[in-house]
């Protein structure tokens, strides 16, 4: 009795938890849909003209792009320079391992708002600020641990006698890592550089010190759309990239399920 | 591998040019050696150069202006230790530290409280529905740290949904202030960390072997005592790492304070903000910095003493 007591409060909580977890987010795509210049929910008048301002206003549509540009170099240079330090880090002889794997993890532990003090003095006087060289420079240093963390993961459980073997079989090693290696560690690699993307693409602390009016990413716009003067085409961007996001790690966790299940089936 | 039948250690540093090497193989190279594990007098070997140019670029990037950060605090406006003189000697300032602390502590404690049943939940949960625990727990964490703390505001304040619904239901005849305030940055800062808590919580806790329970039943305990006695020692890891992940963070908070918080509530992190964009106080600025800074190196140092900080973060997703 007691213990059925136990469980449904333990069940109790957990839905009150999830509801605080989810609530916030499923709250803001209803309001999107609103047709009041004010926030309001649930919405009196339903309408598309967040989503029209947003696909329609040159300022939102500028920083979409500069976001879009910004994230996806900062993913392909994030994810060339952490795959080699995983390699590096998991198989490598390197004096002072133990400090390069915590230079590696450093950008998480460093506060944001540190980072972006730092950086932006430094931007300053190289004059890189409101640059996309500027900001591919330093979201690529925020996005490196996830890949690299990712990477090693998936290196550490990798059989390195698969790549002996195809050695021993003619193949180069530039085969041997385009053709046995890279397809093992992909699910590590792509995973990196899906958390990658997504740390340049939603990053705001960093950004609001190098953004300006040269150049502006879309979460900083959407920083001042909620903090200057509240502008409602904010859920409309938030609802998009919530679906965005929800697909992106959706799919990849379906890549994930139909890569096991072909392993699975290949081993029996 | 054991040495014990061999009284020479397994030592095989090529610069003993006395003693001939009694293999045929190359010098310096192990038997079955695997390519590239050849033992250099370099730094390091070819597959550990992989990991020198992002360790070059981080130094340039983050290192370096971080270095020039703290030497700033000691000379803008004048050499000297001005900047900290002036940040200690005000109550203000204090208060601002103070107050990072007392948020960041609370928080901790609040994600435990509500994270530690909800990752024993997930433990003991079919698998379906561990399943819709963990998306649950990973969908916030997935989505942009803005879009939930704007979402907050908008549930939260005065005219927002549940002030709303609980006037329309009579509950309550004004509505409750929960954004500007203290309760609106703990509701913020929790909801955003939670997943910080439950992620380690639950990786320590699927570790447990269940049949310890059982055991500790069997001997006649009671199921609370042979759960306060085995199993809440057995997780204490994921509370350690889940609260360092958290804390740590907190302590380095913007966004979600700045959003959710009023005037009161200022934390270092909007301190320094503030004084760079709009008083362009860098030294003074840099100073707070250093200061976060410090704080959050220090409690790394104390709290690898204890647990392998290292591999908290190598895991954090």
């Amino acid at each position: 009795m007691s213990r059925l007591l136990v469980r449904g409060g333990l069940v109790t909580l957990a839905v009150l938890t999830g509801l605080v977890l989810i609530a916030p987010v499923l709250v803001i795509i209803p309001m999107s849909f609103s047709d009041s210049s004010f926030l309001e929910f649930p919405p009196t008048d339903w309408s598309f003209r967040w989503y029209e301002n947003f696909f329609s206003d040159p300022s939102w549509r500028a920083s979409t792009l500069s976001s879009l540009k910004i994230a996806v170099l900062v993913t392909i240079t994030a994810v060339i320079l952490g795959t080699a330090a995983a390699f590096g880090l998991v198989r490598g002889r390197l004096r002072a391992k133990a400090a390069v794997a915590g230079l590696v993890i450093a950008p998480l532990i460093v506060p944001y708002v540190i980072v972006g003090l730092a950086v932006y003095a430094a931007a300053l006087q190289v004059g890189l600020t409101q640059t996309t060289l500027g900001f591919v420079l330093v979201h690529t240093a925020l996005g490196v641990p996830f890949v690299t963390v990712n990477v090693a993961a998936s290196l550490a459980s990798f059989d390195q006698r698969l790549e002996q073997a195809a050695m021993s079989l003619g193949a180069s090693p530039l085969t041997t890592f385009l053709r046995v290696t890279l397809p093992i560690i992909a699910p590590g690699v792509a995973a990196g550089a899906l958390f990658a993307f997504i740390t340049s693409w939603d990053e705001v602390v960093v950004s609001l010190f190098l953004s300006g009016p040269e150049l502006t990413t879309l979460p900083v716009q959407m920083w001042s759309g909620v903090r200057v003067a509240i502008d409602p085409t904010v859920t409309a961007v938030s609802s998009l990239l919530l679906l965005f996001t929800i697909t992106a790690f959706a799919a990849l966790g379906v890549a994930r399920l139909i890569r096991n299940r072909r392993l699975a089936r290949s081993h029996r | 591998m054991s040495s014990s039948a061999t009284t020479a250690p397994d030592r095989r540093a090529p610069s003993r040019g006395a003693e001939p090497d009694p293999r045929p193989a190359p010098p310096g190279a192990g038997s079955p050696a695997p390519p590239g594990k050849r033992r250099r007098f370099f730094l390091t070997d070819g597959w550990g150069a992989l990991a020198l140019p992002i360790a070059g670029y981080l130094l340039v990037v983050l290192i370096v202006p971080l270095a020039i950060v703290f030497a700033r605090s000691f000379t803008d406006p004048t050499l000297g230790l001005g900047n900290y003189a002036a940040f200690f000697a005000s109550p203000i300032y204090t208060d601002v530290l103070v107050n990072t602390f007392v948020t960041a502590i609370t928080v901790t404690l609040i994600t435990l409280l509500i994270g530690f049943p909800y990752a024993y939940l997930m433990t003991i949960a079919p698998p379906v529905w561990r399943s819709v625990l963990l998306v649950v727990v990973l969908v916030p964490f997935w989505t942009s740290l803005l879009v939930r703390s704007f979402a907050l505001v908008l549930l939260l304040r005065d005219t927002g949904a549940i002030n709303e619904t609980l006037l329309s239901l009579g509950l309550i005849s004004d509505p409750i202030t929960m954004v500007r305030n203290f309760t609106g940055v703990l509701i913020g800062m929790v909801q955003v960390m939670l997943p910080f808590m439950v992620l380690p919580l639950y990786a320590t806790m699927r570790g447990i072997d269940r049949r310890l329970l059982q055991a500790a039943e069997g001997l006649g305990a009671r199921p609370a005592f042979a759960f306060w006695r085995v199993f809440v020692p057995l997780s204490a890891a994921g509370v350690a790492a889940g609260s360092l992940l958290v804390f740590i963070q907190s302590l380095g908070f913007y966004i979600t304070p700045a959003l959710l918080g009023g005037p009161d509530d200022v934390m270092l992190g909007e301190l320094i903000v503030q004084q760079v964009s709009t008083v362009l106080n860098w030294g003074f600025a840099s100073a707070l910095a250093a200061v976060l800074l410090i704080v959050t190196l220090v409690l790394l140092a104390i709290a690898s003493r204890f647990i392998d900080v290292r591999r908290i973060f190598w895991k954090e997703q």
